[in-house]
């Protein structure tokens, strides 16, 4: 109980941060749009084609935004110290982890939202099952990305060459989470006879489980050294 | 050279490979599908199973060297991802090798391909993280961290091929061959053993003399 009332304090304070640098948040989404319109250039003029893959573009888009949401919003708070200051309160380290990690989830929740009217718009993509299963798809994904990315952008931050180190750890992490998502995506756009979708979410939801577990467990070693 | 047995092993296991790999092109019967192609079993299996042995070692590191703070087990950590990086790149290109002559293309978007690939670059990020760090504690720490969550992948990468449909066959083991094949087998699984045994202590014992050193500027 106590986790989560100190979870909800830090979830709080990210919301904040993120509300007051609003700026960053719209140069995250509109750099995840531009590379919506990358994709469409490299795919060339086949419109089937741009259909067919516009799940993957949806989560390569998210997955490039995750990393500037992520090394940045970590930026902020180790270059005014601010971590440490953190550390100071009363505050379980795995607390600090769970309000930051449930932050950047909402953060890249909101940039797969607001791609979605564009994935209709430039790649005639419509989701077949509904829009529930996709929202729930764009939640597991976020939520299989954020945790690692979270634990692995506050080491970043602290290492030289963040900017480097951060997709360099991140990126091979979270592959089989992106293809589960992109899997479980394109069912939702392009069908699901085959009752599929379900083991595809179940995929990700486990990846969740081990990456929000561990992350919890050793976020403290990462902040307090 | 005094109390370096770590040469000796490795001797053994270089002759070991060399022989059970020329067993293993000569002696072994032929693989009844891959025909001459099968061949690769001998050495390939081996690099599989010690990438991901090694790997798990690095894991045991990381988690001793977070529970106890002993430098010997982030030495560990560091020569298990370092050594186990070098096979799983082997293992990727043998593998690319073997596919080239069975699926006629050098690389197939396979889920044990693929995971295999994810694995080896989760490690290699930390190779990156560690030489982007100063504080030997702090890269200790992090990079022990770092293995803990990359090696979730390992029994993944393990499962794969049981729980997708995958153009790779099923695991080969000494009990589901043919006993010739299984000898051969055998002896380069000792083999391979010996060596990554020699890189890791080596590589250890570097770790160690970089660390005096750090400690003493």
């Amino acid at each position: 109980m106590e986790l989560i009332l100190e979870s909800r304090a830090v979830l709080a304070k990210e919301l904040l941060h993120v509300w007051r640098a609003r700026a960053r948040l719209v140069a995250t989404g509109t750099f995840a749009l531009a590379t919506l319109l990358l994709f469409s250039f490299a795919g060339g003029l086949n419109d089937a084609a741009l259909r067919e893959n516009s799940a993957g573009y949806l989560w390569i888009g998210i997955l490039l935004a995750s990393t500037l949401a992520l090394g940045e919003g970590l930026r902020v708070e180790t270059e005014h110290n601010a971590i440490e200051m953190l550390l100071l309160l009363p505050v379980s380290p795995a607390a600090i982890f769970y309000g930051k990690a449930i932050g950047n989830l909402l953060v890249l929740l909101l940039v797969g939202i607001v791609m979605l009217p564009f994935l209709t718009v430039l790649f005639d993509a419509t989701p077949t099952e509904g829009v529930g299963p996709l929202l729930l798809c764009l939640f597991a994904g976020s939520a299989a990305i954020s945790a690692p990315g979270t634990l692995h952008a506050t080491l970043a931050a602290r290492a030289r060459s963040r900017d480097v180190l951060l997709p360099l750890l991140l990126f091979p992490l979270v592959i089989p989470c992106v293809v589960a998502a992109v899997q479980a995506t394109h069912l939702v756009y392009a069908g699901d006879p085959m009752d599929q979708l379900g083991s595809w979410l179940g995929v990700l939801f486990a990846f969740c489980v081990v990456h929000w577990s561990v992350g919890g467990l050793l976020y403290s070693r990462v902040v307090e050294d | 050279m005094k109390g370096r047995w770590e040469l000796i092993v490795g001797a053994v296991g270089g002759l070991g490979l060399l022989a059970g790999s020329a067993l293993g092109l000569w002696w072994a019967p032929q693989e009844r599908f891959m025909l001459e192609t099968g061949r690769i079993l001998y050495v390939h299996v081996p690099t599989a199973w010690l990438s991901m042995i090694l790997f798990t070692a690095a894991f045991v590191g990381s988690i001793g060297w977070l529970v106890k703070r002993r430098w010997g087990f982030d030495f560990l950590s560091e020569a298990s991802v370092e050594a186990g990086v070098v096979l799983g790149c082997l293992l990727s290109v043998q593998g690319s090798i073997w596919a080239h002559w069975t699926w006629n293309t050098w690389w197939a978007w396979d889920p044990r391909l693929t995971s295999v690939a994810v694995m080896v670059l989760s490690f290699l990020g930390i190779l990156a993280l560690r030489s982007f760090v100063d504080d030997p504690e702090k890269r200790a720490t992090w990079s022990a961290t770092a293995t803990i969550v990359a090696w979730v992948n390992v029994p993944f990468v393990y499962l794969c091929v049981k729980w997708m449909r995958s153009l790779h066959q099923g695991q080969s083991s000494v009990a589901n061959i043919d006993p010739d094949m299984g000898k051969v087998l055998l002896l380069n699984t000792v083999a391979v053993t010996l060596v990554a045994i020699y890189f890791v202590v080596t590589r250890w014992r570097i770790a160690n003399a970089v660390h005096q050193r750090e400690f003493a500027e």
